[in-house]
Protein backbone atom coordinates (compact mmCIF):
# COMPACT_ATOMS: atom_id res chain seq x y z
CA UNK A 1 0.00 0.00 0.00
CA UNK A 2 2.40 2.72 0.88
CA UNK A 3 4.38 1.40 -2.07
CA UNK A 4 1.70 2.06 -4.15
CA UNK A 5 1.68 5.28 -2.80
CA UNK A 6 5.13 6.01 -3.25
CA UNK A 7 5.03 4.93 -6.62
CA UNK A 8 1.71 6.98 -7.97
CA UNK A 9 3.66 10.35 -5.95
CA UNK A 10 6.82 9.72 -7.80
CA UNK A 11 4.47 9.35 -11.47
CA UNK A 12 2.78 12.62 -10.40
CA UNK A 13 5.60 14.42 -9.54
CA UNK A 14 7.15 13.21 -13.14
CA UNK A 15 4.24 14.41 -14.90
CA UNK A 16 4.09 17.89 -13.50
CA UNK A 17 7.37 18.26 -13.97
CA UNK A 18 6.98 17.25 -17.35
CA UNK A 19 4.88 19.91 -17.97
CA UNK A 20 7.27 22.76 -16.91
CA UNK A 21 8.74 23.31 -20.42
CA UNK A 22 10.52 26.43 -21.34
CA UNK A 23 8.81 28.93 -23.08
CA UNK A 24 10.37 29.17 -26.86
CA UNK A 25 11.69 32.07 -27.49
CA UNK A 26 10.94 33.33 -30.81
CA UNK A 27 14.33 34.36 -32.39
CA UNK A 28 14.42 34.17 -36.34
CA UNK A 29 10.53 33.93 -37.42
CA UNK A 30 8.91 35.90 -39.79
CA UNK A 31 6.24 38.40 -38.24
CA UNK A 32 2.36 38.30 -38.64
CA UNK A 33 1.16 39.73 -41.39
CA UNK A 34 2.32 42.59 -43.17
CA UNK A 35 -1.36 43.56 -44.32
CA UNK A 36 -2.43 44.99 -40.70
CA UNK A 37 -1.84 47.98 -41.85
CA UNK A 38 -3.81 48.63 -44.49
CA UNK A 39 -6.80 46.13 -42.78
CA UNK A 40 -6.91 48.18 -39.09
CA UNK A 41 -10.11 50.46 -38.63
CA UNK A 42 -8.97 53.65 -37.00
CA UNK A 43 -12.31 55.46 -36.68
CA UNK A 44 -15.21 53.12 -34.25
CA UNK A 45 -17.94 54.52 -36.98
CA UNK A 46 -19.16 52.02 -39.43
CA UNK A 47 -21.85 53.19 -42.23
CA UNK A 48 -25.06 52.14 -41.21
CA UNK A 49 -25.17 50.20 -38.27
CA UNK A 50 -22.76 48.62 -36.21
CA UNK A 51 -24.29 45.14 -36.30
CA UNK A 52 -21.13 42.97 -37.29
CA UNK A 53 -17.96 44.08 -35.05
CA UNK A 54 -14.76 44.27 -36.76
CA UNK A 55 -12.66 41.13 -36.09
CA UNK A 56 -9.75 41.65 -33.79
CA UNK A 57 -6.26 41.47 -34.34
CA UNK A 58 -4.08 39.47 -33.18
CA UNK A 59 -0.34 39.84 -32.31
CA UNK A 60 1.70 36.60 -31.92
CA UNK A 61 4.34 38.01 -29.88
CA UNK A 62 1.93 38.61 -26.96
CA UNK A 63 1.98 35.39 -26.24
CA UNK A 64 5.44 35.39 -25.44
CA UNK A 65 7.05 36.64 -22.67
CA UNK A 66 10.39 36.98 -24.14
CA UNK A 67 9.09 38.98 -27.01
CA UNK A 68 6.79 41.19 -24.72
CA UNK A 69 10.41 41.92 -22.65
CA UNK A 70 11.92 42.48 -25.70
CA UNK A 71 9.33 45.16 -26.57
CA UNK A 72 10.30 46.83 -23.00
CA UNK A 73 13.89 46.66 -24.25
CA UNK A 74 13.15 48.22 -27.77
CA UNK A 75 10.90 50.69 -26.08
CA UNK A 76 13.67 52.09 -24.47
CA UNK A 77 15.95 51.97 -26.93
CA UNK A 78 13.81 53.38 -29.59
CA UNK A 79 13.52 56.42 -27.16
CA UNK A 80 9.46 55.82 -26.58
CA UNK A 81 10.45 56.89 -23.37
CA UNK A 82 11.24 60.32 -24.66
CA UNK A 83 7.26 61.24 -24.97
CA UNK A 84 5.35 58.65 -23.72
CA UNK A 85 8.01 58.08 -20.96
CA UNK A 86 7.18 54.83 -18.87
CA UNK A 87 3.60 54.78 -20.15
CA UNK A 88 2.19 57.80 -18.00
CA UNK A 89 3.26 60.31 -21.10
CA UNK A 90 4.42 63.84 -21.11
CA UNK A 91 4.51 65.40 -24.64
CA UNK A 92 2.87 62.38 -25.90
CA UNK A 93 -0.21 60.90 -24.37
CA UNK A 94 -0.14 58.47 -21.55
CA UNK A 95 -0.04 54.75 -22.44
CA UNK A 96 -1.05 53.28 -19.27
CA UNK A 97 -4.45 54.27 -18.70
CA UNK A 98 -7.93 53.48 -21.10
CA UNK A 99 -8.03 55.90 -23.54
CA UNK A 100 -6.76 55.18 -26.50
CA UNK A 101 -7.21 57.58 -28.81
CA UNK A 102 -6.08 55.62 -32.27
CA UNK A 103 -7.61 51.91 -30.93
CA UNK A 104 -6.78 49.64 -28.60
CA UNK A 105 -5.77 46.27 -30.71
CA UNK A 106 -2.69 45.27 -31.53
CA UNK A 107 -2.97 45.90 -35.42
CA UNK A 108 -3.88 49.59 -34.46
CA UNK A 109 -1.00 50.24 -32.20
CA UNK A 110 1.18 48.72 -34.87
CA UNK A 111 -0.54 50.69 -37.29
CA UNK A 112 0.22 53.75 -35.53
CA UNK A 113 3.73 52.84 -34.97
CA UNK A 114 4.50 52.43 -38.51
CA UNK A 115 2.66 54.88 -40.10
CA UNK A 116 2.58 57.68 -37.47
CA UNK A 117 0.29 59.61 -35.86
CA UNK A 118 -0.72 63.67 -36.55
CA UNK A 119 0.85 66.46 -34.17
CA UNK A 120 3.87 64.22 -33.11
CA UNK A 121 3.87 60.51 -33.62
CA UNK A 122 7.08 60.05 -35.90
CA UNK A 123 6.44 57.13 -38.44
CA UNK A 124 8.91 54.23 -38.06
CA UNK A 125 8.06 52.72 -41.39
CA UNK A 126 11.65 51.86 -42.77
CA UNK A 127 12.93 52.28 -39.53
CA UNK A 128 12.83 49.77 -37.41
CA UNK A 129 12.23 46.09 -38.82
CA UNK A 130 8.08 44.75 -38.37
CA UNK A 131 8.62 42.05 -35.70
CA UNK A 132 9.78 44.64 -33.26
CA UNK A 133 7.19 47.09 -34.05
CA UNK A 134 5.02 44.01 -32.99
CA UNK A 135 7.21 43.45 -29.64
CA UNK A 136 6.74 47.01 -28.96
CA UNK A 137 3.13 47.00 -29.89
CA UNK A 138 2.44 43.99 -27.36
CA UNK A 139 4.72 45.25 -24.45
CA UNK A 140 2.34 48.92 -25.12
CA UNK A 141 -0.62 46.62 -24.60
CA UNK A 142 0.84 45.07 -21.29
CA UNK A 143 1.50 48.58 -19.68
CA UNK A 144 -2.52 48.76 -19.68
CA UNK A 145 -2.86 45.25 -18.54
CA UNK A 146 -4.62 44.41 -21.38
CA UNK A 147 -2.52 40.95 -21.75
CA UNK A 148 -1.96 38.13 -19.42
CA UNK A 149 -0.17 38.62 -16.45
CA UNK A 150 1.88 35.40 -17.43
CA UNK A 151 3.94 36.68 -20.03
CA UNK A 152 3.74 40.86 -19.07
CA UNK A 153 7.14 41.83 -17.84
CA UNK A 154 7.33 41.50 -13.81
CA UNK A 155 10.33 43.47 -13.07
CA UNK A 156 11.21 47.22 -13.71
CA UNK A 157 14.25 48.27 -14.76
CA UNK A 158 14.09 52.06 -14.18
CA UNK A 159 13.08 53.97 -10.49
CA UNK A 160 10.49 52.72 -9.20
CA UNK A 161 8.33 55.24 -10.26
CA UNK A 162 5.11 52.12 -10.99
CA UNK A 163 4.12 49.30 -10.40
CA UNK A 164 5.63 46.43 -12.59
CA UNK A 165 3.10 45.67 -15.82
CA UNK A 166 2.23 42.27 -14.56
CA UNK A 167 0.68 44.06 -11.74
CA UNK A 168 -1.46 46.92 -13.72
CA UNK A 169 -5.20 46.15 -13.42
CA UNK A 170 -6.94 45.80 -16.70
CA UNK A 171 -7.51 49.52 -18.25
CA UNK A 172 -10.66 48.47 -20.30
CA UNK A 173 -10.24 50.64 -23.40
CA UNK A 174 -12.79 53.31 -24.07
CA UNK A 175 -11.86 52.75 -28.06
CA UNK A 176 -11.72 54.51 -30.53
CA UNK A 177 -12.78 58.55 -31.31
CA UNK A 178 -15.24 58.04 -28.55
CA UNK A 179 -16.99 55.17 -29.38
CA UNK A 180 -16.96 52.58 -26.04
CA UNK A 181 -16.26 49.23 -26.55
CA UNK A 182 -17.37 46.32 -24.63
CA UNK A 183 -15.73 45.24 -21.56
CA UNK A 184 -14.92 41.87 -23.20
CA UNK B 1 59.71 23.68 -12.32
CA UNK B 2 60.11 24.41 -16.27
CA UNK B 3 58.59 20.94 -16.88
CA UNK B 4 55.50 21.68 -14.90
CA UNK B 5 55.24 24.90 -16.76
CA UNK B 6 55.52 23.63 -20.09
CA UNK B 7 52.81 20.63 -19.05
CA UNK B 8 50.60 22.80 -17.93
CA UNK B 9 51.18 25.62 -20.76
CA UNK B 10 50.56 22.75 -22.90
CA UNK B 11 46.71 21.33 -20.92
CA UNK B 12 45.75 24.87 -20.87
CA UNK B 13 46.42 25.27 -25.00
CA UNK B 14 44.83 22.02 -25.46
CA UNK B 15 41.59 22.99 -23.64
CA UNK B 16 41.44 26.35 -24.99
CA UNK B 17 41.07 26.49 -29.15
CA UNK B 18 42.36 30.23 -29.04
CA UNK B 19 46.04 31.11 -29.56
CA UNK B 20 47.24 30.42 -26.30
CA UNK B 21 50.09 33.02 -26.07
CA UNK B 22 46.69 35.54 -26.54
CA UNK B 23 44.49 34.24 -23.97
CA UNK B 24 46.98 32.74 -21.61
CA UNK B 25 47.00 33.27 -17.73
CA UNK B 26 51.03 31.98 -17.25
CA UNK B 27 51.93 33.78 -20.35
CA UNK B 28 52.06 37.38 -18.29
CA UNK B 29 52.25 40.96 -20.04
CA UNK B 30 51.30 42.58 -17.03
CA UNK B 31 52.87 42.89 -13.23
CA UNK B 32 49.76 42.02 -12.39
CA UNK B 33 49.41 39.12 -14.02
CA UNK B 34 52.47 38.26 -12.70
CA UNK B 35 51.42 38.22 -9.04
CA UNK B 36 48.63 36.27 -9.83
CA UNK B 37 50.97 33.70 -12.30
CA UNK B 38 52.81 33.52 -8.98
CA UNK B 39 50.41 32.49 -6.35
CA UNK B 40 49.41 29.87 -8.94
CA UNK B 41 52.83 28.13 -8.73
CA UNK B 42 53.13 28.91 -4.98
CA UNK B 43 49.25 26.72 -4.67
CA UNK B 44 50.32 24.57 -7.30
CA UNK B 45 53.52 23.55 -5.50
CA UNK B 46 51.88 23.52 -1.89
CA UNK B 47 49.38 21.03 -3.55
CA UNK B 48 51.91 19.03 -5.59
CA UNK B 49 53.73 18.37 -2.26
CA UNK B 50 49.83 17.55 -0.25
CA UNK B 51 49.31 15.20 -3.76
CA UNK B 52 52.47 13.67 -2.75
CA UNK B 53 51.93 12.71 0.23
CA UNK B 54 48.52 11.35 -0.12
CA UNK B 55 49.33 8.94 -2.50
CA UNK B 56 52.24 7.78 -0.40
CA UNK B 57 49.64 7.24 2.33
CA UNK B 58 46.91 5.47 0.11
CA UNK B 59 49.76 3.07 -0.70
CA UNK B 60 50.91 2.64 2.54
CA UNK B 61 47.51 1.75 3.71
CA UNK B 62 46.99 -0.03 0.53
CA UNK B 63 49.81 -2.37 1.18
CA UNK B 64 48.69 -2.75 5.18
CA UNK B 65 45.37 -3.67 3.99
CA UNK B 66 46.61 -6.94 2.11
CA UNK B 67 48.52 -8.10 4.85
CA UNK B 68 45.15 -7.88 7.14
CA UNK B 69 42.97 -9.05 4.77
CA UNK B 70 45.51 -12.14 4.15
CA UNK B 71 45.24 -13.76 7.50
CA UNK B 72 42.95 -16.14 7.94
CA UNK B 73 41.01 -14.57 10.92
CA UNK B 74 40.81 -10.79 11.93
CA UNK B 75 42.30 -9.26 15.27
CA UNK B 76 39.46 -8.17 17.30
CA UNK B 77 41.57 -7.19 20.27
CA UNK B 78 41.47 -3.59 21.51
CA UNK B 79 44.67 -1.99 20.78
CA UNK B 80 44.64 1.14 23.26
CA UNK B 81 48.14 2.47 22.19
CA UNK B 82 47.04 2.36 18.28
CA UNK B 83 44.14 4.01 18.43
CA UNK B 84 45.79 6.82 20.69
CA UNK B 85 48.56 7.21 17.97
CA UNK B 86 46.00 7.04 15.25
CA UNK B 87 44.04 9.98 16.74
CA UNK B 88 47.42 12.16 17.36
CA UNK B 89 48.01 11.17 13.75
CA UNK B 90 44.34 12.54 12.19
CA UNK B 91 44.81 15.21 14.70
CA UNK B 92 48.58 16.56 13.46
CA UNK B 93 46.75 15.90 9.73
CA UNK B 94 43.87 18.27 10.43
CA UNK B 95 46.39 21.27 11.63
CA UNK B 96 48.74 20.84 8.67
CA UNK B 97 45.45 20.96 6.46
CA UNK B 98 44.29 24.16 8.70
CA UNK B 99 47.52 25.86 8.56
CA UNK B 100 48.28 24.83 4.67
CA UNK B 101 44.60 26.86 3.69
CA UNK B 102 45.37 29.43 6.15
CA UNK B 103 48.95 30.15 4.61
CA UNK B 104 46.90 29.95 1.21
CA UNK B 105 44.39 32.41 2.43
CA UNK B 106 47.16 35.08 3.67
CA UNK B 107 48.70 34.35 0.22
CA UNK B 108 45.85 35.22 -1.75
CA UNK B 109 45.01 38.73 0.34
CA UNK B 110 48.70 39.36 -0.33
CA UNK B 111 48.42 39.19 -3.99
CA UNK B 112 45.06 40.91 -3.93
CA UNK B 113 46.38 43.58 -2.45
CA UNK B 114 49.67 43.90 -4.75
CA UNK B 115 47.91 43.45 -7.98
CA UNK B 116 45.42 46.54 -6.46
CA UNK B 117 47.98 48.52 -4.15
CA UNK B 118 50.03 49.70 -7.23
CA UNK B 119 50.38 53.33 -7.64
CA UNK B 120 50.27 55.33 -11.00
CA UNK B 121 51.05 58.01 -12.22
CA UNK B 122 48.99 59.95 -15.42
CA UNK B 123 47.54 56.78 -16.29
CA UNK B 124 44.92 56.45 -19.45
CA UNK B 125 41.89 55.93 -18.34
CA UNK B 126 39.41 53.56 -20.43
CA UNK B 127 36.13 53.49 -18.92
CA UNK B 128 34.37 49.76 -20.24
CA UNK B 129 30.83 49.48 -19.87
CA UNK B 130 29.36 45.69 -20.83
CA UNK B 131 26.22 45.10 -22.86
CA UNK B 132 24.31 41.98 -24.65
CA UNK B 133 26.57 41.09 -25.98
CA UNK B 134 29.45 43.83 -26.43
CA UNK B 135 32.12 45.68 -25.16
CA UNK B 136 31.37 49.65 -25.40
CA UNK B 137 35.21 51.40 -24.99
CA UNK B 138 34.99 55.29 -24.12
CA UNK B 139 38.96 57.31 -23.63
CA UNK B 140 36.62 59.65 -21.43
CA UNK B 141 37.82 63.63 -21.61
CA UNK B 142 36.65 66.99 -20.06
CA UNK B 143 36.33 68.27 -23.77
CA UNK B 144 33.26 66.22 -25.46
CA UNK B 145 35.06 66.10 -28.95
CA UNK B 146 38.01 64.70 -27.28
CA UNK B 147 36.15 61.22 -26.25
CA UNK B 148 37.08 58.18 -28.38
CA UNK B 149 34.06 55.56 -28.49
CA UNK B 150 34.86 52.33 -29.91
CA UNK B 151 34.03 48.85 -29.36
CA UNK B 152 35.60 45.46 -28.76
CA UNK B 153 38.93 46.80 -29.07
CA UNK B 154 40.98 48.58 -27.02
CA UNK B 155 43.91 49.92 -27.48
CA UNK B 156 46.59 51.35 -24.88
CA UNK B 157 50.05 52.26 -24.48
CA UNK B 158 52.57 50.22 -23.34
CA UNK B 159 54.30 51.00 -19.83
CA UNK B 160 51.56 53.28 -19.05
CA UNK B 161 48.88 52.97 -16.18
CA UNK B 162 45.27 52.40 -17.79
CA UNK B 163 42.55 53.31 -15.22
CA UNK B 164 39.68 51.18 -16.15
CA UNK B 165 36.23 52.66 -15.02
CA UNK B 166 33.54 49.50 -14.90
CA UNK B 167 29.72 49.91 -15.15
CA UNK B 168 27.22 47.25 -17.60
CA UNK B 169 24.38 48.76 -19.48
CA UNK B 170 22.12 45.75 -18.61
CA UNK B 171 23.39 42.81 -16.85
CA UNK B 172 26.69 41.39 -15.05
CA UNK B 173 29.52 40.86 -17.24
CA UNK B 174 32.84 39.99 -15.95
CA UNK B 175 35.99 41.68 -17.57
CA UNK B 176 39.17 38.75 -18.15
CA UNK B 177 41.87 39.49 -20.23
CA UNK B 178 44.30 36.59 -18.30
CA UNK B 179 47.35 37.68 -19.62
CA UNK B 180 46.79 41.08 -17.87
CA UNK B 181 44.92 41.01 -14.69
CA UNK B 182 42.92 39.22 -12.94
CA UNK B 183 38.56 38.89 -13.53
CA UNK B 184 37.23 41.94 -13.36
CA UNK B 185 32.93 41.98 -12.69
CA UNK B 186 30.66 44.99 -14.29
CA UNK B 187 27.88 45.32 -12.43
CA UNK B 188 24.50 47.15 -13.67
CA UNK B 189 24.20 50.87 -11.97
CA UNK B 190 27.64 50.61 -10.21
CA UNK B 191 30.48 51.93 -11.01
CA UNK B 192 34.11 50.67 -10.24
CA UNK B 193 37.36 50.94 -10.94
CA UNK B 194 40.81 48.55 -11.53
CA UNK B 195 43.97 49.43 -13.28
CA UNK B 196 46.87 47.56 -14.96
CA UNK B 197 49.86 48.08 -17.35
CA UNK B 198 51.45 46.12 -19.97
CA UNK B 199 54.57 45.61 -21.09
CA UNK B 200 54.95 44.03 -23.60
CA UNK B 201 53.22 44.79 -27.13
CA UNK B 202 51.15 42.76 -28.52
CA UNK B 203 47.14 41.70 -28.89
CA UNK B 204 45.42 40.03 -26.66
CA UNK B 205 42.54 38.67 -26.25
CA UNK B 206 39.88 38.80 -23.64
CA UNK B 207 36.51 37.08 -22.70
CA UNK B 208 33.36 37.96 -20.42
CA UNK B 209 33.95 35.66 -17.59
CA UNK B 210 30.20 35.75 -15.91
CA UNK B 211 27.23 34.24 -17.67
CA UNK B 212 25.25 37.28 -19.18
CA UNK B 213 22.60 34.91 -21.30
CA UNK B 214 22.54 33.32 -24.61
CA UNK B 215 25.50 34.79 -26.26
CA UNK B 216 28.00 35.06 -23.44
CA UNK B 217 30.63 32.54 -25.05
CA UNK B 218 30.58 34.86 -27.89
CA UNK B 219 31.45 38.26 -26.02
CA UNK B 220 35.38 38.60 -26.61
CA UNK B 221 37.57 41.36 -26.58
CA UNK B 222 40.98 42.34 -27.73
CA UNK B 223 43.67 44.19 -25.85
CA UNK B 224 46.13 45.96 -28.18
CA UNK B 225 49.11 47.00 -26.61
CA UNK B 226 51.37 49.29 -29.06
CA UNK B 227 53.68 51.47 -28.40
CA UNK B 228 52.87 55.64 -27.08
CA UNK B 229 53.39 57.10 -30.79
CA UNK B 230 50.98 54.30 -31.80
CA UNK B 231 48.70 54.69 -29.51
CA UNK B 232 48.86 58.31 -29.73
CA UNK B 233 47.76 57.84 -33.43
CA UNK B 234 45.16 55.88 -33.08
CA UNK B 235 43.39 58.16 -30.56
CA UNK B 236 44.21 61.13 -33.01
CA UNK B 237 42.38 58.90 -35.77
CA UNK B 238 39.29 57.71 -33.88
CA UNK B 239 39.03 61.64 -32.96
CA UNK B 240 37.99 62.36 -36.20
CA UNK B 241 34.32 62.48 -37.11
CA UNK B 242 33.64 59.41 -40.14
CA UNK B 243 35.63 59.53 -43.42
CA UNK B 244 33.78 61.01 -46.49
CA UNK B 245 32.47 57.96 -48.94
CA UNK B 246 34.41 58.53 -52.44
CA UNK B 247 33.33 55.66 -54.86
CA UNK B 248 29.36 56.32 -55.91
CA UNK B 249 28.73 52.75 -54.45
CA UNK B 250 30.13 53.91 -50.72
CA UNK B 251 27.90 57.27 -50.81
CA UNK B 252 24.81 54.81 -51.94
CA UNK B 253 25.58 52.98 -48.77
CA UNK B 254 25.69 55.70 -46.60
CA UNK B 255 21.67 57.09 -48.20
CA UNK B 256 21.08 53.25 -47.54
CA UNK B 257 22.69 53.50 -43.91
CA UNK B 258 20.59 56.44 -42.90
CA UNK B 259 17.23 55.34 -44.20
CA UNK B 260 17.11 51.59 -42.66
CA UNK B 261 16.97 49.97 -39.20
CA UNK B 262 20.95 50.74 -39.30
CA UNK B 263 20.81 54.49 -38.19
CA UNK B 264 17.87 53.26 -34.80
CA UNK B 265 21.17 52.00 -33.15
CA UNK B 266 24.28 53.04 -34.72
CA UNK B 267 26.29 56.42 -34.47
CA UNK B 268 28.36 57.12 -37.16
CA UNK B 269 29.77 60.87 -35.96
CA UNK B 270 29.55 62.96 -38.82
CA UNK B 271 26.47 61.57 -40.07
CA UNK B 272 22.67 61.84 -39.10
CA UNK B 273 23.10 58.12 -37.14
CA UNK B 274 23.31 59.27 -33.54
CA UNK B 275 21.83 56.25 -31.10
CA UNK B 276 23.57 54.78 -29.11
CA UNK B 277 22.00 51.46 -28.40
CA UNK B 278 24.52 49.72 -30.59
CA UNK B 279 28.45 49.64 -31.02
CA UNK B 280 30.01 53.48 -32.28
CA UNK B 281 30.78 52.40 -35.95
CA UNK B 282 32.05 55.96 -37.12
CA UNK B 283 35.44 53.77 -37.02
CA UNK B 284 34.77 50.28 -38.08
CA UNK B 285 36.78 49.27 -40.53
CA UNK B 286 39.25 50.26 -38.36
CA UNK B 287 38.76 47.38 -36.38
CA UNK B 288 40.22 43.51 -36.94
CA UNK B 289 36.58 41.61 -35.74
CA UNK B 290 33.20 42.48 -35.81
CA UNK B 291 30.40 41.56 -33.25
CA UNK B 292 32.42 41.24 -30.29
CA UNK B 293 35.13 38.87 -31.70
CA UNK B 294 33.06 36.63 -33.42
CA UNK B 295 33.97 37.35 -37.33
CA UNK B 296 36.36 38.39 -38.79
CA UNK B 297 35.98 42.43 -40.52
CA UNK B 298 35.59 41.52 -43.97
CA UNK B 299 32.90 42.15 -46.38
CA UNK B 300 31.76 39.03 -46.48
CA UNK B 301 31.49 38.56 -42.96
CA UNK B 302 29.76 42.28 -42.67
CA UNK B 303 27.46 41.01 -45.61
CA UNK B 304 26.31 38.38 -43.50
CA UNK B 305 26.07 40.23 -40.24
CA UNK B 306 23.98 42.71 -41.26
CA UNK B 307 21.44 40.43 -42.99
CA UNK B 308 21.05 37.65 -40.75
CA UNK B 309 22.78 38.25 -37.50
CA UNK B 310 20.48 36.22 -35.07
CA UNK B 311 21.85 33.84 -37.72
CA UNK B 312 25.48 34.09 -36.22
CA UNK B 313 24.35 34.91 -32.37
CA UNK B 314 20.91 33.62 -32.22
CA UNK B 315 19.47 36.21 -29.57
CA UNK B 316 21.58 38.90 -30.45
CA UNK B 317 19.91 42.47 -30.33
CA UNK B 318 20.86 43.13 -33.72
CA UNK B 319 17.56 42.77 -35.98
CA UNK B 320 18.07 40.86 -39.41
CA UNK B 321 17.77 43.44 -41.68
CA UNK B 322 16.44 41.86 -45.51
CA UNK B 323 17.97 44.38 -48.08
CA UNK B 324 17.84 44.24 -51.54
CA UNK B 325 21.46 42.80 -53.02
CA UNK B 326 22.68 46.20 -54.38
CA UNK B 327 21.43 48.12 -50.80
CA UNK B 328 23.25 45.13 -49.01
CA UNK B 329 26.52 45.43 -51.53
CA UNK B 330 26.34 49.63 -51.15
CA UNK B 331 25.92 49.72 -46.98
CA UNK B 332 28.89 47.43 -46.83
CA UNK B 333 31.23 48.99 -49.15
CA UNK B 334 30.42 52.60 -47.30
CA UNK B 335 31.20 50.00 -44.00
CA UNK B 336 34.44 49.35 -44.95
CA UNK B 337 35.54 52.73 -46.03
CA UNK B 338 34.98 54.18 -42.53
CA UNK B 339 38.96 54.10 -41.34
Amino acid sequence: MRHNLRISALLVAMTVLASCSREDRILRQPPPSNDTVNTVQISGLNPGANLIPTPPSSNMYEESAYAVSEGQKLYEAYNCVGCHAHGGGGIGPPLMDRNWIYGSEPGNVFATIMQGRPNGMPSFRNRIPQYQAWEIAAYVRSMAGLLPKGVSPNRIDQMNIKPAESSTPEQVPTGITGVPEQPK
Amino acid sequence: MNVARNLASYLLAQAMPLDPGRHHMLQSAAPQADHIEWLYWVIFWMLFVVFVLMIAAFTGAGTKARVVASHPLPILEKDEEAEHRAGWGVGAALGITVITLFVILVLSVITGRRVEGLTSKNPVTIQITGHQWWWEITYPNSQADQTVTTANEIHVPVGTPVVVLTNSKDVIHSFWAPNITGKRDLLPGYSSAFWFEIERAGIYHGQCAEFCGLQHAHMGFSIIAESVHEFQAWQQQQLKTAAEPSTSEAIRGREVFLTHACLMCHTIRGTDAGSRVGPDLTHVASRNMIAAETLPNTAGALAGWVVDPQRIKPGTQMSPNPLAPDDLQAVVAYLQSLH
